[in-house]
């Protein structure tokens, strides 16, 4: 009697967990999570907060904000960044003062921490929301993020 | 049939087989070295450090912000709770008084890292014991957690939301609306879980009277976190020790006597309900304020030895760190939850079968890279 019994009590069970799955095969379309990527890709928007890359905005007339004071470098717990910088004359006050040459960003080394842009002072560096970061050699992974010829914005340092 | 076998010349004999590094029932690369007997299992001896980076170590070398974005890479799916342990440490070392609205922020995204990452346990454990169903449907409720994350923190997995002193930046102002749409959300979903998985009577043959852990044995293997208290081991370090703003919420610590994988389980499905009354308790009056204290840019502990231990999803996380006075920890250790609890393994698995073995490793929810460091 029993083992009639513990069929019932099993196929029991069993309909009941299908009454979820029943449910939502009927109303799959409602609330869906997943996102069919690859085609979505014009309407994606990621979070504004989101931490792709780290990149150097550049505005109109080529210029940036950072001042080549390396604290991104000395933040960065694995060394992606690294900062050429040498002192060059200003033309404007004829001193001589320091700049950047180039802002090297190992993009293959990042852990996508954020410290380099907590401790930035001038917020020359931000996240970009790009991630489709895959390329075919290493060696594209490094970013120079200063682009060529680009100066210093005025007045960033004060 | 019996005289048979009497009869005959046959005779079992043990023998052993690796049990992964890939086997998808591990969740990671870990090793088990079994001794069976049939399908008796005789002994199960792990074989760690296939995903060792000698974190301690590295600690060693950073500086004490640096040290938090480290952690993430441990528990992973409790990445928010490691941070704030290590941000504990250094700020009771330093003696800080931290704002409120960074308390209660931390605890709200606390608990929201655990109910996501009960929510993945269950959907994997699900699978491990033959029901694919659940892996989808504990993925779909986990997917607004990390989307609350990334709008807030930045990332989904990863967050390293926690700096010593406070939090990186204020929470997004979508975060309030968000959060209550997910727990009005997940108060109709979580009754479905039973529905669908708890009261099913293949699951329940799986796991009733398997890996049986009695309180003794879970005291004395050093047990943490739901394994513990599925075997009636009264070790929630959030009642016993609150930290940030759990002393000033309301919950139970939810108990089970049994010590059997099911009862480890109940206590999981149970700690979302806690989870969800603690935020729920939280998110509509998180104070104003800042959400840091300025700290120097180079920290430096006094000399001493610290100690700070919070509850993860998976138990109880210790952070040790002897400081002898420089930027650096001269020495840091972590005490992680699945360390203790995959000790046990051994103890609960033998004179059981191997399915019985994948049964119970499921509820001892093991996270490797916790567990390698």
């Amino acid at each position: 009697m029993s083992y009639f019994g513990d069929i019932y009590k099993g196929i029991k069970t069993l309909l009941t967990g299908m009454s979820v799955t029943g449910k939502y095969f009927l109303t799959s379309r409602k609330g869906a999570i997943t996102q069919q990527y690859p085609d979505n890709r014009k309407t994606l928007k990621m979070f504004e907060r989101f931490r792709g890359e780290v990149v150097m905005p550049h505005d109109e007339n080529n210029e940036h904000r950072c001042t080549g004071c390396q604290k991104c470098e000395l933040a960065c717990p694995n060394g992606s960044i690294e900062i050429i910088w040498d002192r060059q004359i200003d033309p404007e006050s004829g001193k001589k003062k320091k700049m950047i040459d180039q802002h090297i960003y190992h993009l293959g080394m990042c852990t996508m921490c954020g410290l380099c842009i907590e401790a930035c002072p001038t917020d020359a560096i931000v996240w970009a929301q790009n991630f489709e970061n895959s390329v075919y050699d290493r060696s594209y992974l490094t970013k120079v993020l200063n682009q060529p010829n680009s100066k210093l914005k005025a007045g960033v340092e004060e | 049939m019996d005289t048979t076998i009497k009869n005959s010349n046959l005779k079992s004999e043990e023998y052993f087989i690796n049990m992964g590094p890939q086997h998808p029932a591990t969740h990671g690369v870990l090793r088990l070295l079994l001794t069976i007997d049939g399908e008796i299992i005789k002994k199960v001896e792990p074989d760690l450090g296939y995903i060792h980076r000698s974190i301690e170590k590295m600690c060693e070398r950073d500086s004490y912000q640096q040290i938090v974005h480290l952690t993430d890479r441990m528990d992973y799916l409790s990445s928010h709770i490691n941070n704030e342990a290590v941000c504990l440490t250094v700020e009771n070392a330093l003696q800080l008084e931290i704002p409120d609205r960074v308390k209660v922020i931390r605890t709200i995204i606390g608990e929201l890292t655990r109910i996501a990452s009960h929510t993945l346990w269950w959907g994997v454990m699900g699978m491990d014991v033959g029901a694919l169903t659940t892996y989808f449907y504990g993925f779909r409720d986990r997917e607004m957690i990390n989307d609350i994350f990334e709008e807030t923190c930045g990332a989904r997995l990863t967050m390293n939301y926690n700096i010593p002193g406070g939090l990186m930046f204020d929470i997004h102002p979508n975060f309030v609306k968000r959060t209550k749409e997910f727990i009005a959300h997940f108060k109709t979903k979580l009754p479905e879980y039973d529905t669908l998985l708890t009261g099913n009577v293949i699951f329940q043959k799986r796991m009733k009277g398997v890996g049986m852990l009695t309180k003794e044995d879970a005291i004395s293997f050093g047990a943490s976190g739901p394994v513990g208290r599925g075997s009636g081991y009264s070790c929630d370090v959030r009642k016993h020790h609150p930290y940030s703003a759990l002393d000033k919420v309301t919950f139970n610590e939810v108990l089970k006597t049994e010590g059997d994988s099911f009862a480890r389980y109940q206590v999981r499905i149970e700690e979302m309900w806690e989870s969800m009354s603690i935020i729920e308790q939280l998110i509509d009056n998180i104070p104003e304020g800042d959400v840091q204290v300025a700290t120097n840019a180079v920290i430096k502990l006094p000399k001493g030895e610290f100690y700070q231990k919070v509850e993860t999803a998976r138990g109880e996380l210790g952070v040790y760190i002897n400081s002898t006075g420089t930027k650096n920890p001269y020495r840091l250790k972590f005490r992680s939850p699945g360390f203790s609890n995959l000790s046990l393994l051994n103890h609960i698995a033998v004179g059981g079968k191997i399915g019985d073995l994948v049964a119970s490793m499921a509820t001892l929810d093991l996270v490797i890279p916790d567990i390698d460091r």
